[in-house]
């Protein structure tokens, strides 16, 4: 049995009559990037929250970091680093005095601290704005300047709550270079992301909807298993043929990629099967082949169709 | 194709800080326009002088036929602008907020109430219409926003990061209704950080501190300015990473999903046998090294580590 650094059991959260998240169930393995991925309002910040030790659970169990939250959430927080989705720095500080306060709350030792920073600020670019105010700086620095002081006190388990929305692609490259070294220190993630090549990278993938765990498995194990057929067709005019195929039957979903449509065929459906439609809208359509399926075709699946094959 | 969009030589400053560098654009009607650049670029400040809201230090721009200059209002009759923080009222409903934006705009009372069935059946907003928008997720609000930027039907949208912070669903069906808006004659001018958003876009513009730097269609883009591109599969990854990282035949190695997208020197004439060299000297198992076209991704942050100033450098190379 492999060392937990998650084991998440039966927890729970209603607000009123709404249930924010229903018998959340996961076992994180130590050194692991776990994902937590959903549709908006699926419980993945409530999840976030009663694993932090800030939101008391209505029931069930968590341990985090090897305590238990539910009944010791200050024994947790010494060993938890959490990026909250809003950004909860001071912007009246600089990139310094920001990391230098989060080191004193956490009691980082000062000759700790210090080469611990320089370490982190290098990874992340930010050594040559040390002395900018955090209010003043962009929001990819934001983000990273957030990750370094969530990493200051060499937590064994980081908690992510959507840390690179709105990061520009640039700035999202340094994050996950310095996340997928962490794993190697021993250090645990769990990470919520809407951007499905991030979910690809984690070893580990629960699907959340409606505060309800869908299926947790291995990102290639969730792909593999989705029922549909996916084909990339190359249609003009494309609105008519997207709107014609979104009336089929035996099309689960229809993307537009450029010049491109990808289309998910449901069991049992062929490509040969839409021709009658597309030649009624007076689409003309070339160049039909075979794709693998993307983790956002599993997503629009699990969240669009509750496909029963793929929750395990 | 008339032009909705034509700048010429536009500046921003504000004090010595130079935002938007003597930038040069044209957008023809129609167009879905993607105007990219790493967070504090200049895009934002762009759009608020197209749209209008920030008086130019220099240069020129008309947008919709109107100088920004003379005539900013004649401007805001003729577009819509969803800029990254909307202001809804957080105390109207959904419904509300978009009759209430429908009559800011002039829109007749019964056409207000046909774009509102349409576009709460388009943006799937009828399980919302009556809450309180200061209760609504950032998903839901975006919608909100989007709803109420097109009442008026205007002919050019200028939409600042429409889909920071919504899932994959609610954006699929953005880039549909924005797609719509284009088939209908509309001209879109539209930011994002997610890359396989700009493939959408007909054509794109590249900002970085304050310069324009690289303009053309994102196939274009794809096939000229990234040559070398490979696409690693190896275990373990991460030792994979690192050995790419310190070779110096390497440009740029990153996380592509499971694998790696590794961008080689132009000058070396075989960038697979050079990167499977490379790997196996540092001793990571090599499952797979073929050569790819770059992603969108892969061209952006190229072009922007190219143009990295030289007090940023500390960067590979």
């Amino acid at each position: 049995m492999p060392d937990l650094a998650l084991d998440i059991s039966g927890l729970r959260k209603s607000f009123g009559n709404v249930v924010a998240c229903e018998d959340l169930t996961l076992q994180v393995e130590v050194g692991q990037i776990a994902g937590l991925v959903g549709p908006d309002g699926a419980g993945k910040t409530t999840s976030f929250r009663m694993l932090c030790g800030i939101l008391p659970a209505d029931g069930g169990h968590a341990v985090v970091g090897g305590a238990e939250v539910t009944t010791d959430p200050e024994a947790v927080k010494q060993h938890l680093g959490y990026l909250p989705q809003q950004f909860s720095l001071h912007r009246d500080l600089t990139i310094d005095e920001n990391i230098r306060y989060m080191a004193d709350l956490y009691m980082v030792p000062h000759a700790e601290w210090r080469a611990r920073a320089d370490e982190l600020l290098d990874i992340t670019y930010l050594t040559p704005f040390r002395k900018r105010l955090a209010g003043r700086l962009s929001g990819g620095m934001r983000q990273k300047l957030a990750l370094v002081c969530s990493l200051i006190h060499r937590p064994r388990v980081l908690l992510l709550d959507e840390p690179t929305t709105g990061v520009d692609p640039v700035s999202r490259r340094d994050f996950w270079k310095i996340l997928y070294d962490l794993p190697r220190q021993g250090v645990t993630i769990l990470i919520s992301t809407p951007y499905m090549d991030e979910a690809a990278r984690c070893s580990k993938l629960a699907f959340m909807s409606e505060g309800r765990l869908l299926a947790v498995d291995t990102p290639q194990a969730l792909r593999s298993r989705l029922p549909y057929q996916m084909i990339e067709v190359r249609c003009r005019p494309q609105r008519e043929a997207r709107t014609a195929l979104q009336h089929e039957p035996g099309v689960a979903s229809v993307e537009v990629f450029g010049d491109r449509l990808h289309i998910a065929l449901r069991p049992g459906t062929t490509s040969d099967a839409l021709k009658p439609a597309l030649k009624a809208a007076g689409v003309e359509c070339e160049e039909v082949s075979t794709v693998e399926p993307s983790l956002e075709d599993v997503f629009m699946a699990l969240t669009l169709e509750g496909q029963t094959e793929l929750t395990a | 194709m008339p032009t909705a969009v034509a700048v010429d030589k536009l500046v921003k400053k504000f004090g010595t800080f130079t935002a938007v560098n003597g930038v040069s654009f044209n957008v023809a009607q129609g167009e879905v326009f993607g105007f990219l650049g790493p967070n504090g670029s200049g895009k934002s400040t762009t759009i608020r002088m197209l749209c209008g809201l920030l008086l130019p230090t220099s240069g020129t721009a008309t947008v919709a036929g109107f100088d920004v200059r003379r005539e900013p209002e004649k401007i805001k009759a003729n577009m819509g602008y969803m800029p990254q923080l909307f202001s809804l009222y957080q105390d109207l409903t959904v419904a509300e907020n978009i009759e209430f934006y429908g009559g800011m705009y002039a829109v007749p009372r019964a056409l207000i109430v046909e774009r509102l069935s349409y576009l709460s059946e388009r943006l799937e907003l009828g399980v919302v219409l009556d809450r309180f928008t200061g209760t609504l997720s950032t998903g839901w609000r975006q919608r909100l926003a989007l709803a109420t930027t097109i009442i008026h039907k205007p002919p050019l949208l200028f939409l600042d990061e429409p889909t920071s912070g919504v899932d994959p669903i609610t954006r699929r069906l953005f880039w549909e209704v924005i797609d719509d808006l284009a088939n209908d004659g509309a001209t879109i001018f539209v930011t994002t950080h997610v890359m396989d958003e700009a493939e959408h876009c007909t054509r794109l513009a590249m900002m970085h501190y304050g310069d324009l730097i690289v303009e053309g269609a994102p196939a274009q883009l794809r096939q000229d300015i990234v040559r070398n591109m490979v696409e690693v599969r190896a275990t373990p990854l991460w030792n994979a990473l690192e050995a790419l990282e310190h070779a110096p035949e390497v440009v740029e190695a990153a996380l592509f999903g499971d694998a790696m997208h590794a961008e080689v020197h132009e000058d070396i004439a075989d960038p697979e046998a050079t990167v499977r060299i490379a790997l196996e000297r540092a001793g990571v198992q090599v499952e797979q090294v073929e050569r790819v076209l770059p992603t969108m991704e892969d061209v952006f942050v190229s072009l922007a580590r190219r143009h990295e100033p030289a007090d940023r450098a500390g960067r590979k190379g």
